[in-house]
Parts: C-alpha cells; sequence; structure tokens
C-alpha cells in the first residue's frame, strides 16, 4: 500500500507542474477508484504534492511559474475531490461546527484548505474562509456563527504578529483556538506563546485533536496580562522604520556586491530589495516571538536558496551587515544578527 | 491585673485545675468563675480536658467531637506550640487558646469562634457570588452571538439560583425560542410555538417593560413545556423578565426542588443584577443578528458574482474591497453569458467614484443598468452612449465610472474578444511566449461628460493564452520592500511575463495576492481582477468544469 501511495504521490506531481489540471484530477479520482480512502488520499497524497511544491522551489527544481502553477492545480485538486460523491453533503449532526481561516496577509492557503475538506470529511460543518482573513470580518464571522472552534492557519513566521491578534481576537470573541501551519514551529512553540488553546502538526492531528472533545477555552481575558510583552520596543522601532531600513541596506548592497541585482534577474527572484524586506519581516517576527533561532534558521533556508540559483553567498551576508549597521541602538536585533552571520561565516 | 480590661475572656489556671485567675470577660462567660475555684466547676467539659491534656504534655488534639472546619483557617492554628480547643459555652462556640504556659500554670485565652465564623462564612459568601458575577460577565459580554447568550443564561441560572432554568424568548407572534438547562448542566435549544398565558406572569416578564416583580407559581399550574417531565421534582417555579438596554429580551424561568417560593437575601440583590446583565447581553446579541441580516438581504446585489461557467472560455475573478471588513466596495464585475446576438458572451469590469458602501450601491446601480443593455452589447459603444446618458441625469454629477467591456467568442481553438475601455487601465494579454500586451483601447470614462468617445480593439488568444481585466486598485497599490512605491503596471507586466500558460486562477490569484502582498499592512484601494483564458487543447470541456 505504501508503494502504491507513493506512485499516486509521482503521477499527481507530474501533472501539477506540468499544469494540467485534469490529469491531476484524473489522477486522484483513479486513486479513490483504487480503494485508497478519501482522507488517506488528501493527507498522504495531495499533501504531500504540496509539501514537495515547496521543497522543489527552494532547492530550484522548479520555477516561481510552476510552484503557482503546481499549487492552483492541487488546489483545484481538493475543490474536485470536495465535490466527490463519496464525500458527505451534510454535518453529523452533534459533530459541531468549525472555522477555517488564514490569519491577515498569509497567502498559503492549501494547509488551510486541506484542514477544512479533512474536518468536513470527519462530519464536522465547516465555515472555510480562505486565504488572507482580515481579523475583523473573522471576528464579526464568529459572532455570527458561534462555532466550537476556531483554526487558523498561518504559514509564514512574519505573519506571527498578525496570528496573535487573530487568536486573541477570536478568544475573546469567547471562542477557543486551534493553531496550524509551519509558522508556529515544528513543535508548536509560538502557538503556545501566543496563548492558542491548541496546537496541531497537521491536518490530521487537528481533526483528531478537534475530535478529542471541546478545546479548553481560555481564561477570561484580563487575567492573561503577565504573559509575555511581545510588541516591545526594538519590535516596534523595527517595523516602524522598515522600509528607511530596506533602502539603506540595498543602496549598500548595490555598492558591494553590484552584480547583486543582475543575478536576481537572471534567476526570477525579482528585485534584491524584495529578499531585504523579508529578511527585516523575519528579523521583526523573531524579535516579536524572542527567539533568534527563527531568525537564524530563515537566513540559513535563504542561503540554501540562493546557494541554489548560485548567487554568491556574500550578497546575504552584506545584507545582514549592512542591517547592523543601521540597528545600533537596537541590542537585540544586534544580537539576533550576529548569531545568523556566525552561522553563515 | 494587667488583663483585667481585655475584651477576651482569659484564665490562669494551676496544674491541679484550679482558676488562679479570672478576667472580667471571663467572669462574665462562665458564671462562678473566680480564683480558686476548680476549673471543672464552671466550664464544660471539654476545657477541663483540654487544660489537663496541656499540664499532661500531651497537647490538646481533637478533643472536642467538633471537628475542625478547614474552610475556616482556625482549626489549624497553633498557640505556644500547641494546638488550640474547640468547644461550646453557652450557645456560642469558642476556641480556647492557651497562650502561656509555663511550670504549673496556663493562661487561656478563649475567643468566640462564632463571630468569626460567621464573618469567614459571609466573606466566603460574597467571594462566591463576586467569582460567579465576574463569570457571568466573561460568558455574557464575550460573545454577540444570539443563541450563545442564551445557552449562557439558562447555564448560570441553572447552577446559581436554581436546579434547572429556562429561557424563553419570542422570536415571532407564538413563535419562541426556548433554551432549557437541566440539573446536569446539559443544555438545550428548541424553538416552540407556546402560549405564552400559560405561564402566569410571563406574558408581563416577557414585555420587559415596565420591570415587574419576580413572580413565583404553583409547579402544579405550569404547563409541561416549563416542568420538562420533571412534575414530581420541580417544588417552586420562579418568572422573571430578562430587561435589556429597553428592549425585550425575553423571560427566566427558575425551576426549583425546594418548596419555599422566595430569594434569599443575598439572590434578591444578584438575581436583578444578573438578569440586567443577561437581558442587556441578549438584546444586544439580538439587534447584531438582526442588522447583520438586514446587511446581508440589501448586499446580496451588490456582492461580486460568482464566475458562471462560459461556453468556449475558462474565467476566474477575484475581488477584494478596501476595507478590511467590508464585503462589498465600488470596484465591480459581471459575467453575461448570452450578450448581444447571442454569439459573444460579455464581461465587464468597473470602478465606480467614491469609496466603502456608497460607493458599492453606485456600482449595484451600474450593474443594473448595464444587464438591461447586454442585449446591445455588439456594439460596445452605443452601451456606453446609454449609460453615460442615464447617468447624466443622476442626481448627483459627481458619480462617474470607468470600465471595461469584454465581448467574447469563439474562433475555432482560438477565443476571440472584443475589447473597450472607457477610461479605465488598459487590459493585459499573456501570450504564451512570456510576452505582455496592453490592449490599446481607449474611451471617455461614463458618467460625466457627453459626447463620449470610444475604440473597440479585437484580440485572438491561442489555447492557454489570457486576457487580464483589473482595477486601478491593483497598480496604485502603495507599498513594496521599501513600503511607499506604487505597485504600478511596469512590475505588473514584468511579473505576468513570468505567468505564461497558467490557468485563469492561478493567474488571478497571483496578481491579486502579488497586489496584496505589496500593500503589506498598509491601507489599499478596492481591488478586482478578471482573467479570461483560451482553453487548452486536450481538456475535455471548453467551459473549464471539466470533472464530472
Amino acid at each position: 500500500m505504501r508503494y502504491d501511495v507513493k506512485e499516486r504521490v509521482d503521477t499527481l506531481w507530474a501533472a501539477a507542474t506540468a499544469g494540467d489540471e485534469h490529469a491531476a484530477a484524473d489522477a486522484a479520482l483513479a486513486t479513490l477508484d483504487a480503494g485508497v480512502p478519501m482522507e488517506t488520499l488528501l493527507l498522504d497524497v495531495v499533501a504531500k504534492v504540496q509539501s514537495r511544491v515547496g521543497q522543489e522551489w527552494a532547492t530550484n527544481r522548479i520555477t516561481v511559474a510552476q510552484e503557482h502553477t503546481a499549487t492552483a492545480v492541487n488546489e483545484r485538486v481538493l475543490a474536485t475531490l470536495a465535490r466527490h460523491p463519496s464525500v458527505r453533503r451534510d454535518p453529523e449532526p452533534g459533530r459541531g461546527r468549525v472555522t477555517v481561516a488564514c490569519v491577515h496577509g498569509e497567502w498559503h492557503a492549501f494547509p488551510a484548505r486541506l484542514l477544512a475538506e479533512v474536518l468536513r470529511l470527519r462530519g464536522w460543518h465547516v465555515d472555510y474562509l480562505g486565504a488572507q482573513v482580515p481579523t475583523p470580518y473573522l471576528v464579526e464571522h464568529l459572532h455570527r456563527t458561534n462555532p466550537d472552534a476556531a483554526a487558523l492557519s498561518a504559514s509564514l513566521a512574519t505573519r506571527l504578529p498578525a496570528a496573535h491578534a487573530a487568536i486573541t481576537s477570536c478568544q475573546a470573541a469567547g471562542t477557543p483556538v486551534l493553531a496550524g501551519g509551519a509558522a508556529f514551529g515544528p513543535d508548536g512553540r509560538y502557538a503556545r506563546l501566543l496563548g492558542a488553546d491548541a496546537w496541531a502538526p497537521d491536518a490530521g492531528a487537528a481533526a483528531d485533536l478537534l475530535a478529542g472533545g471541546p478545546l479548553p477555552r481560555r481564561p477570561p481575558p484580563g487575567r492573561g496580562a503577565d504573559g509575555p510583552h511581545l510588541a516591545g520596543h526594538e519590535y516596534a522601532t523595527l517595523t516602524g522604520s522598515a522600509g528607511d531600513l530596506v533602502r539603506g541596506a540595498v543602496a549598500e548592497l548595490t555598492r558591494r556586491v553590484p552584480e547583486a541585482a543582475a543575478a536576481y534577474a537572471e534567476h526570477q527572484l525579482g528585485h534584491p530589495a524584495e529578499d531585504v524586506a523579508y529578511i527585516v519581516g523575519f528579523l521583526g517576527a523573531s524579535l516579536y516571538v524572542d527567539d533568534p533561532g527563527l531568525f537564524v534558521s530563515y537566513v540559513g533556508w535563504t542561503a540554501e536558496m540562493l546557494a541554489a540559483r548560485g548567487i554568491p553567498a556574500r550578497v546575504l551576508l552584506s545584507v545582514l551587515d549592512a542591517l547592523a549597521g543601521r540597528l545600533r541602538g537596537l541590542p537585540h536585533a544586534l544580537a539576533t544578527l550576529a548569531e545568523a552571520q556566525a552561522v553563515l561565516g | 491585673m494587667v488583663w483585667e480590661d481585655a475584651p477576651y475572656p482569659m484564665l490562669a489556671i494551676n496544674a491541679a485545675g484550679i482558676i488562679e485567675q479570672a478576667n472580667e470577660a471571663a467572669r462574665l462567660l462562665l458564671a462562678g468563675a473566680a480564683a480558686g475555684v476548680p476549673l471543672a466547676r464552671v466550664t464544660p467539659a471539654w476545657l477541663a480536658r483540654a487544660h489537663r491534656e496541656i499540664c499532661a504534655g500531651l497537647g490538646t488534639g481533637q478533643s472536642t467531637g467538633l471537628g475542625t472546619d478547614p474552610r475556616s483557617g482556625l482549626g489549624a492554628g497553633r498557640r505556644a506550640g500547641r494546638e488550640q480547643a474547640r468547644g461550646p459555652i453557652g450557645t456560642s462556640v469558642f476556641e480556647a487558646h492557651p497562650v502561656h504556659v509555663d511550670g504549673d500554670r496556663v493562661t487561656w485565652w478563649l475567643v468566640d469562634a462564632d463571630d468569626y465564623q460567621r464573618a469567614v462564612e459571609a466573606l466566603h459568601a460574597e467571594r462566591a457570588w463576586t467569582a460567579f458575577m465576574v463569570e457571568a460577565s466573561v460568558e455574557l459580554l464575550s460573545s454577540l452571538n444570539l443563541e450563545r447568550c442564551l445557552e449562557a443564561t439558562a447555564r448560570l441560572a441553572a447552577r446559581r439560583f436554581a436546579d434547572a432554568a429556562l429561557v424563553v424568548l419570542p422570536l415571532a407572534p407564538r413563535q419562541h425560542a426556548i433554551v432549557y438547562c437541566d440539573p446536569r448542566g446539559e443544555v438545550v435549544r428548541e424553538s416552540a410555538s407556546i402560549d405564552s398565558r400559560t405561564v402566569s406572569g410571563l406574558t408581563e416578564a416577557l414585555q420587559g417593560f415596565p420591570p415587574t416583580p419576580t413572580r413565583w407559581i404553583d409547579p402544579a399550574e405550569a404547563p409541561d413545556w416549563v416542568l420538562r417531565g420533571r412534575r414530581g421534582d420541580v417544588g417552586s417555579v420562579a418568572v422573571t423578565a430578562l430587561p435589556g438596554h429597553g428592549l425585550p429580551a425575553g423571560a427566566l424561568v427558575l425551576l426549583r426542588r425546594t418548596r419555599q417560593a422566595g430569594f434569599s437575601d443575598d439572590e434578591q440583590v444578584f438575581v436583578p443584577l444578573f438578569t440586567a446583565w443577561a437581558g442587556a447581553a441578549i438584546s444586544v446579541a439580538r439587534l447584531y443578528a438582526e442588522q447583520g441580516a438586514i446587511a446581508e438581504t440589501l448586499m446580496a446585489g451588490l456582492l461580486p458574482p460568482a464566475a458562471p461557467p462560459l461556453e468556449g472560455v475558462e474565467l476566474a475573478a477575484r475581488y477584494r474591497p478596501a476595507g478590511d471588513s467590508e464585503r462589498v466596495g465600488g470596484d465591480f464585475y459581471d459575467v453575461h453569458p448570452v450578450a448581444g446576438s447571442g454569439r459573444e458572451s460579455l464581461v465587464v469590469l468597473g470602478d465606480v467614484s467614491g469609496k466603502g458602501l456608497e460607493a458599492a450601491v453606485f456600482t449595484g446601480k451600474i450593474r443594473n443598468i448595464l444587464r438591461a443593455l447586454v442585449p446591445l452589447a455588439d456594439d460596445h459603444h452605443r452601451v456606453l452612449e446609454l449609460l453615460n446618458s442615464v447617468l447624466l441625469t443622476d442626481a448627483d454629477p459627481t458619480h462617474y465610472v470607468t470600465l471595461v467591456l469584454a465581448s467574447i467568442g469563439r474562433r475555432g481553438p482560438q477565443v476571440a474578444l472584443r475589447l473597450t475601455s472607457a477610461g479605465h487601465p488598459l487590459p493585459l494579454i499573456v501570450r504564451n511566449d512570456g510576452g505582455v500586451e496592453p490592449v490599446r483601447t481607449t474611451g471617455t470614462l461614463i458618467g460625466l461628460v457627453e459626447p463620449i468617445t470610444s475604440a473597440t480593439e479585437s484580440v485572438l488568444l491561442e489555447p492557454g493564452e489570457t486576457c487580464l481585466l483589473y482595477s486601478d486598485g491593483i497598480v496604485e497599490a502603495r507599498g513594496g520592500p521599501l513600503g511607499d512605491e506604487f505597485f504600478g503596471e511596469e512590475r505588473l507586466c514584468e511579473q505576468l511575463r513570468r505567468c505564461a500558460g497558467m490557468s485563469p486562477e492561478a493567474l488571478a490569484d497571483r496578481v491579486q495576492m502579488l497586489a496584496c502582498q505589496w500593500v503589506g499592512e498598509g491601507e489599499h484601494d478596492d481591488m478586482a481582477v478578471v482573467a479570461i483564458t483560451a482553453p487548452r487543447e486536450g481538456s475535455p470541456d471548453a467551459a473549464g468544469q471539466g470533472v464530472p
């Protein structure tokens, strides 16, 4: 069976990266016809293909356009499977209702959508709100529908401050929050830090967790004031001056590594300014959760991504240097940059 | 004697059990207590025994038979290294503290434990009420959901003021929401047709105002929908109003096992407070739901439509209003599967002056006018002229609109487009080879001047190629890595060059995502995107609904 699933992953992968949604849908439906249960198909085939999309892009084995095409095809496969006759239409009475949404600014909708489909399969009444849901809209939805839980997804760690706002808003509206997605860390540490009521590493685990009974609700608001003070001075200073910081760092990068912009263009990476902005964003997130490790691992990932495209390591080092030169008054930010430099150096 | 005037009874007793000294308070408490009198003659046995045990070096232990009350905090006290004794004297319970022990004499200090006990019990009762009211406020204030407020009210009331409770809320004539919490805390909700006159006091309570006092009724007279099959188990029933914000918010019915009708002193304070909070929460939740329903109904016609499948072409549309909590705005699109002489379909994308709800209402008007003009879609200029003349008669001369008309026909494997822009950003064609071309159609915006000019352009899409219609919210998105740049048409084209061959969904998603990411946390205008794609060869059906 395991071998069979692996083969199905390869077939679907080929169709998705070719942008052939009909072949992809056929591959998925054929897998069902072969007797693979729907939930296995979703979690062990479709989800695996999607995580491969991210990995292959990072290592430069597929282009940006292929990445987006494959994701779009994979989402269409999910939509197709959701309409399949074997999927129940009506929620199971007594199962309860769950709102599934990506936090504000989070565009990677696939993990949330996958969870929505798995929960529907298990008989939940699911409201799937999609990507990048503004928190006021999310809260309005909770008041209207009174779900048993809100499942919030965030993939990029730069969305953690937005996730924090969403988690606390949902809780203030009396709805416990299940957090999920790569942003919360492989062990869910940031979900705990931001006060989520529960965390799950993947859609299957999230569905199991919700099946285990109602989520414990947080103590009433006001009692959590002794929690970590996350949006500290350095975070505020950094995000407040991010534009100037990026402009300065890019100018310095252009002086020190003049060929960087051309190398980026050649590899369809856009402009170095975008990467510099991401680096500043992750530095901010790292300060927000007070964990230099978050920044260091992002820099490590970026280094590998750039190396895979033949962009010299000194581009990244120059950026870190340029940022350090502009963050003199922020000791935590400097220490974080130094850790990343040490790892790269 | 230094302690003669001490407010607590004090006795000094020697090892033989003879009183050596007794202060005034002790003499008043223990008739006959005086120097030289044996302790056993004037005090209860428990104190005499405690004295003997101390003198024997045993301590007192739990000798009184009264035990210790763990809540009182008294039982664990230790004085002079020994536990105090405890027992009745007269009508009160006293604690006897051996405050000073030397070789042959013990000084006893007697404290009226009842006074203390009463104060401690009152404090605990107050704390319990405070905790309850805190919990009630958290439960009731956190949600704007009506069902949830009704449930919380029933659950809290059943737990604190009764054994079981019902909340009754009129929804329509003879139509009530009833939420029942049973003695185990299980809540059931139902919608029932009941006659409020069958429960005395309920009709008045449901009116809410003027406020009526709680009415206690005989369970024998209560109908079954109130007693819930617990007829033998219910001793008393109370009906009280839930008055909220000047609006009737239903009634609370309390079911108690006890036959004693009436509230305790504490309940007389806290029941009205609780019902006022619950009523306020329920009425706010109800207003919120009603206004939401009204907004939903009025907005239904303004929401962007789901793109219907079109013959011979694949289509995807995305819409994002400017406001975070808004669902409509000043951009719009529409898809008309059959237009003009019937050989083409028509897609419209536009952007009106103004923002927010007012702009959305104006888009609704324009969409209606255009719907009526769809049969004339063979001639874009005529459609625009008629729209212009209608808008010029509009009461508000500052209202105008820019838009693109796209008529879509099939030419074998190709898709033939006729495009007309009326003052709107130009449509972009994404070719299979990665080329991106603006369609040079020009025209005046609509609704300000007469006459208008317009020029319609024809374009052919090969299979896999896409025509992108978008509003200026995309290119005027402000932000980017430096925070203050426009996204701009040039950057949009550069991105589109990498999108050759993408499905319309992926492409529309990508354009909207890029613009939103560009904006980041900042403010943005309404954004609308429509992607029209010629189906690739090999697609099982040209409408893009390739899955059975």
